[in-house]
């Protein structure tokens, strides 16, 4: 996983609550079976039109948001379906944090995996920092994961936070299976009490 | 595990969650031990790229079933897949499952359907288990008592390397629902008004159970539709606590427990139901009497009013951010605020996916459509869950009820749920839909779906418009 300390970049508005995974990348996207090569199809029906063309206003395609790093959004982003490929899909595009109000469970797990910042702030500061993304030219952000902190050079600054564990495997892009084989002791034991049942077993032979 | 800790009385919840907690790391998230893996075809590619990758092996075949569902065709099995693509990710498991030792149910197997329906139809989904597989409606198997939820690609492969998770523990909260159903409401309808409530994050971060009359009165498909849409809220999953009801679906299925075994089992599961006094973080109390047949208008499953309600108005949104989703969705669905539901015609109608595409569900629809005539405006499928579900439901009979009423009868997968697969909408095509998202595009670029009941999706059939089924003739 790549680890994740500081970034600073360029901010794009979606302006949207409930943004669901489905969105994010539509199911026509799912069938590939690497890891790689989503952002192409990223919020695709958004982008796109039924032939293939550009949705010239849709904020993506806007020149000012050229090369964003930072996508802010409203409350309940990464809804819906389990797919990682959202999450892919926002880090091949381009994406290393997502700020939004609320974040789904699953959605926020995946990011996690795979070194993609979910950053939660209040309804009002998600406001203040869209309203100057949408006013100022180039609006760019910093995010600290260390001291926990948003802020810009205009004056807007904030606090989010994040539970320990997380943070810590975030900032060392740790390889969190390697982490849990660590107890492979403790695995051991439990599975040596709790071993699979016969009817497991017999599934096994039958196929 | 300390003395004390138990001496508190514990939610259905807690014991599951005690009882599966492998280590619980100082300053880290416990390690809980997965009891079951489910696994299909879309999720799990890059997870076992992941395996090869590192040199691990799957820890727990024994513990692993796979099934393909998601991209398969519903027309008649034998037939080559057309989408090469598909085609490669259906391999793509059968040769991941070969290689690392997982039990597949195949294409041709005579037991493959939707993962959420075969696990319990099975057997091999039980009471008590931690369950999870790449797909947020696991939470259908929680209907079981046992702990299931989704996960993404890069927990999957946690999974089949540890079979472990690392997790954070959920909040607990309970819907209460007192009461009783009217008749023509059912489980799905319970489902999308506890959605309709507490919206569509009304849950995150929260494990629901849900208890009350009309909860113990549902059979297990109805339990397992309740539980299936919990994700819809944003839930962790939802629970119901194993009884009779539980133990007697169970009972003798194929890979359940059999003689001593299963007399030891029903002992341990009669343990697991909440302890009297245990407290949850919330408690939200639902009046059945206040459900009606609903019909979701929008883009999520909370958009949903009463068949014979309206539209809403957008000056009925408090928040802003609401209003403008709701103006944006109804742009998407073609629909104008205050139409009344009922004069909203269909094009199309899918009666199918793990929420309702139960012998059950099947059978309820069967009783409208019986005698009657699909609409010559709308083209109707019928979708079982799986192919034991279809041999059961032709014994009975079911499939003439819907081919003579001009229904498309087809072969099991997850079809137009999410339309994968060749099942999808045209742009700009209407559909009643038995399945669990309405979102933008879910089932076909550009097409308007509506959530409803079995009953209420063949209805609308043959209405050719949605209608109330408190007042449908039945033949
Ligand atoms: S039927 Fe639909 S919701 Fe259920 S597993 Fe299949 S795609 Fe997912």
């Amino acid at each position: 996983m790549q680890p994740f300390r500081k970034h600073t970049g360029k901010v794009v508005p979606l302006d949207k609550v409930n943004v669901d995974t489905d969105q994010i990348i539509p199911k026509q996207f799912l069938k590939r079976i690497e890891r790689t090569g989503f952002g192409e199809f990223l919020f695709y029906d958004w982008r796109f039109s039924g032939d293939g063309k550009n949705i010239s206003d849709f904020v993506l395609h806007m020149p000012r948001y050229q090369n964003a790093s930072i996508l802010v959004a409203g409350k309940n982003f990464g809804c819906g379906s389990s797919r990682e490929h959202a999450v892919w899909a926002l880090m091949d595009f381009g994406f290393r944090v997502v700020i939004a109000s609320s974040f789904a469970d699953i959605f926020a797990n995946n990011s996690l995996k795979n070194g993609l910042l979910t950053v939660r702030l209040g309804d009002e500061q998600i406001g203040e920092i869209t309203r100057r993304a949408k006013e100022i030219d180039d609006y760019r952000l910093a995010i600290d994961l260390e001291t926990l902190r948003v802020e810009d050079d205009r004056g807007f600054a904030a606090t989010f936070t994040m539970d320990e564990f997380s943070r810590h495997c975030l900032l060392n892009g740790l390889d969190d299976i390697g982490l849990t084989l660590q107890h492979e002791a403790e695995i051991a034991a439990y599975e040596a009490q709790h071993p699979a049942g016969a009817e497991m077993r017999l599934i096994a032979r039958i196929l | 595990m300390g003395e004390t800790g138990h001496m508190l009385p514990r939610t259905l919840f807690e014991k599951l969650w005690d009882a599966h907690v492998v280590a619980a790391p100082e300053g880290q998230s416990a390690l809980l031990y997965i009891d079951l893996h489910l696994v299909h075809e879309v999720t799990s590619p890059q997870a076992f790229d992941g395996l090869r990758a590192n040199g691990r092996p799957v820890r727990q075949p024994l513990r692993t079933v796979a099934t393909v569902d998601h991209n398969i065709p519903t027309t008649p099995r034998g037939l080559p897949i057309t989408d090469p693509i598909a085609a490669k990710q259906i391999e793509a498991l059968q040769k991941n499952c070969r290689e690392f030792g997982v039990p597949l149910f195949d294409m041709d197997s005579a037991e493959q359907g939707i993962v959420h329906v075969i696990g319990p139809e099975l057997g091999i989904t039980l009471p008590g288990m931690t369950i999870v597989c790449g797909d947020s409606h696991t939470s259908t198997h929680g209907a079981f008592g046992s702990l299931a939820f989704g996960i993404g690609t890069s927990e999957v492969e946690h999974v089949l390397a540890t079979q472990c998770l690392p997790q954070k523990k959920p909040k607990t909260m309970q819907i209460h629902v007192t009461g009783e159903l009217a008749e023509g409401v059912t489980a799905k309808d319970l489902a999308l008004g506890i959605i309709g409530r507490i919206g569509t994050d009304g849950a995150t971060g929260f494990v629901i159970e849900y208890a009350g009359d009309p909860v113990r009165a549902l059979s297990m498909e109805g339990r397992m539709t309740l539980c299936n849409m919990s994700i819809e809220a944003g839930a962790r999953a939802g629970l119901i606590e194993p009884d009779e009801t539980t133990f007697a679906y169970v009972s003798g299925r194929r890979f359940a427990p059999k003689g001593k075994d299963w007399e030891a089992a029903v002992g341990y599961w009669r343990t697991l139901a909440g302890d009297p006094g245990a407290q949850f973080d919330r408690v939200i109390e639902i009046d059945a009497a206040m459900l009606a047949p609903f019909v979701t208008w929008g883009t999520n499953p909370g958009m949903v009013v009463p068949v014979s309600a309206r539209v809403p108005e957008l000056n009925t949104f408090a928040q802003e951010s609401d209003r403008r989703a709701a103006e944006q969705a109804l742009a998407y669905m073609g629909l104008d605020p205050g139409t009344p539901i009922e004069s909203i015609a269909v094009d199309r109608v899918f009666i199918g996916s793990c929420t309702n595409s139960r012998i059950e569900d099947l059978r309820a629809a069967a009783r409208v459509a019986k005698g009657q005539h699909v609409n010559p405006k709308v083209r109707a499928m019928v979708v079982p869950g799986s192919q034991t579900i279809k041999r059961e439901a032709e014994q009975e009979g079911l499939h003439r009820i819907f081919l003579d009423a001009g229904f498309e009868w087809r072969e099991s997968g997850c079809s137009m749920c999410l339309g994968m697969n060749p099942d999808i909408l045209q742009p700009g095509e209407r559909c009643a839909s038995t399945s669990n998202r309405n979102f933008e595009g879910r089932q076909g670029r550009g097409g308007r779906t509506h959530l409803v009941s079995p009953m209420m999706a063949a209805a609308a059939a043959i209405a050719g418009h949605f209608t109330d089924i408190r007042n449908w003739r039945f033949q």
